[in-house]
């Protein structure tokens, strides 16, 4: 599978703390049996006006469209379970997101398919969000490897990310169903030996 | 780190491995889906070539898009006709137990799981769902997940995750007469913010708890999430037992004491240790009603709206934005905001419990002429149950629709949506903006028999003048 080191392209800013999941993808949008449209929908409600006119998210200003980094605040895709919210994200062209922090429900959903969430502290996420803004075109590097955000070509910032996720990034193990699978044997003894399982008789 | 915990113990006896990521490779003991986040899972499934690992210990139901008006087949929404149809597919193709309008047992996952007995102490559970932290009330470890995991648990019976902390949330005391269960969590929440519990799993204890029904243990459980916890529970006591005896997937009279065993081993131990411990005195406690546009935006309801000055800096924009989207102002009184629809239902309040303490406040009453007002049972059988009491009579003469069982306004993939800029006294858990299906609509939570009194008023009241 894929591993994601690097992840290089604009980034674009969305403001605030707490955006749910709602807002990132309304409820009307999972009635779709397949993710294949839901690049069109993220943040439908606040880009667009009754009549389906943008209303000047930065989802659709000209400067970013083709970014692929999203800069947020503070626990972003708090809320429902959905994984149409990181799969609207991802269709729409985000390949990674750095915030000053994400609900854990999210941030699982992104690894699973391959974005990586990267935590900075509240000035910084300030710092770059503003950077986003005066000049769009800055073109920024999410290295993995080196856990910081390069822009120009010298080192920017250094950020946080959960080990774990990283280490399924980088090594390309984020699609997990193979790792878990490799397990069946184990998984069966596990099952075994649970009372539940065993319909609470004696354990040999 | 904690030791001697129920979450330690439950665990550690799934654990399969340790991955290679540095997650460890839990074994899921009952999988819980429904049609929204199952149908791309089933699918990628297939194309990997896959089955279905444990169909015994996976269950279905329907609940999202289920209309609650008339649920004749084909649905008139065409969308959800076909989100139907898929989990019908896919349930016959892999051998899945399947809850549908026929069996007398449908209705919201974490309604059903509990009421079938299939909730037990002790166990890992997954769904599809957020609020997947309401079987918790059972001293189980449940996670909700994404679609992608819905598929690895499919495949595999397993999931890959981070160990969390553990902080015990004591509500020790006494609660007074018109507090319930969901006036207790929303404090919880108010008081360690929606972020407060990210990390976390959340044990709660104390007097109040081991005074609570499961019902309301279910209540509180249920909005761990929005707590930020990714797991809630409470330890399981003879109450927990005496909830389960005799429902359908329960241990059969053989074996019920060796499971009764089973279940008070895992519960927490006397000297467990915890990374943190919160204290809330019960007596403490008001009736809640959120005012903004996160579940943690909330005052007793006869307090006055927070001024912003009150909030740190980095909560301010969300909280001008939570003003400007409820048109409320700060400073003013919550008591005597008007209201255009009453909503009672969901995974948080669809019990039958729940529409109990909603009917004393209906009954002989008239819902007031400007509110729409409607009751969503959260399950086939908590309907029946309902009705065998006569509380849809109380509901319909007080002038409230009573409907059938579903999701319904709580997230409003079904007809059931505010419209404009309408506001709703709702007994569900989310006030999202555009959360009950117009991007301008309002909702304020409050508990069930709150709702009611708002209906019977017009506006936001204090439900225990109305019990005077
Ligand atoms: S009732 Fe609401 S919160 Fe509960 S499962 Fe249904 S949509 Fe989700």
């Amino acid at each position: 599978m894929n591993k994601v080191t690097r992840i290089e392209g604009r980034a674009v800013p969305v403001e605030g703390n707490d955006i749910d999941t709602d807002r990132i993808i309304p409820a009307r949008y999972l009635k779709e049996i397949t993710f294949t449209n839901m690049g069109k929908y993220p943040f439908y409600d606040e880009r667009f006006d009754a009549e389906g006119k943008p209303k000047g998210h930065p989802f659709d200003l000209p400067p970013y469209q083709g970014a692929s980094i999203l800069f947020v605040n503070q626990n972003f895709g708090c809320g429902s379970s959905r994984e149409h919210a990181p799969q609207s994200l991802l269709r729409w062209g985000i390949r990674a997101i750095i915030g000053e922090s994400f609900a854990e429900i999210f941030a699982g959903n992104c690894t699973m398919l391959g974005i990586p969430t990267a935590t900075v502290g509240q000035a910084e996420m300030q710092r770059l969000q503003g950077l986003a803004k005066e000049n769009p075109g800055t073109p920024f590097v999410v290295d993995l490897e080196k856990k910081a955000l390069l822009s120009g070509g010298k080192e920017h910032l250094k950020f946080e990310i959960h080990e774990s996720k990283r280490n399924a990034l980088v090594n390309g193990t984020w699609d997990s169903t193979g790792l878990l699978l490799a397990n069946a044997g184990k998984t069966a003894e596990v099952a075994r030996k649970l009372p539940y399982v065993n319909g609470f008789q004696p354990q040999g | 780190m904690a030791k001697g915990t129920l979450y330690n113990k439950v665990w550690d006896a799934h654990v399969v491995d340790q991955l290679p990521t540095g997650q460890t490779q839990l074994f899921i003991g009952l999988h819980l889906i429904h049609e929204v986040t199952s149908p791309q899972a089933f699918d990628m499934v297939a194309e990997k070539g896959l089955k279905v690992a444990y169909p015994n210990r996976t269950f279905a139901t329907v609940d999202h898009i289920v209309p609650t008006k008339s649920q004749a087949r084909p649905f008139q929404d065409h969308e959800a006709e076909q989100m139907m149809g898929a989990i019908e597919k896919n349930v016959k193709k892999f051998g899945i137990p399947f809850f549908d309008f026929k069996s007398g047992n449908q209705g919201i996952v974490h309604i059903i799981g509990p009421e079938m007995g299939l909730t037990q102490p002790g166990m890992t559970i997954a769904c599809g769902d957020s609020h997947t932290s309401t079987h918790g009330a059972f001293g189980t470890l449940a996670f909700g997940i994404g679609t992608t995991q819905v598929r690895d648990v499919l495949a595999t019976q397993c999931l890959g995750l981070d160990a969390l902390k553990v902080r015990r949330v004591n509500v020790n005391g006494k609660l007074k007469p018109g507090v319930t269960a969901k006036d207790v969590t929303l404090t919880i929440i108010q008081k360690l913010g929606v972020k407060g519990g990210i990390g976390y799993a959340y044990e709660y204890g104390g007097s109040v708890f081991d005074a609570m029904t499961m019902e309301e243990r279910m209540t509180v459980c249920n909005m761990a999430i929005e707590g930020g916890a990714r797991a809630g529970y409470v330890n399981p006591d003879q109450t927990t037992f005496d909830y389960l005896k005799g429902r359908k997937y329960a241990p059969t009279a053989d074996k019920w004491d060796k499971a009764v065993a089973y279940w008070k081993s895992v519960a927490s131990d006397k000297d467990a240790v915890y990374d943190d411990v919160v204290d809330f005195n019960g007596g403490d406690i008001e009736p809640v009603v959120t005012w903004g546009i996160t579940p943690d935006q909330s005052v007793g309801v006869n307090d006055r709206l927070p001024e912003i000055g009150r909030f740190p800096a980095d909560e301010v924009k969300t909280v001008e934005l939570a003003y400007r989207h409820m048109d409320l102002k700060p400073g003013a009184p919550i008591k005597g905001t008007p209201i255009d629809v009453a909503f009672i239902g969901s995974c948080t309040n669809g019990r039958l419990s729940d529409l109990r303490e909603a009917a004393k406040v209906a009954r002989g009453r008239k819902v007031a002429k400007t509110v729409r007002a409607f009751v969503v049972p959260g399950s086939q059988q908590v309907k029946a149950a309902a009705e065998k009491e006569g509380l849809d009579r109380i509901f319909t003469e007080a002038g409230f629709e009573w409907r059938a069982a579903g999701c319904s306004m709580c997230l409003a993939m079904n007809p059931d949506k505010l419209s404009g800029r309408e506001i709703s006294a709702s007994s569900s858990n989310r006030n999202f903006i555009g959360r009950q299906g117009s991007k301008d609509g309002r909702t304020m939570l409050m508990s069930p028999a709150m709702v009611a009194a708002a209906a019977i008023e017009g506006k936001v009241a204090d439900v225990r003048e109305l019990m005077k």
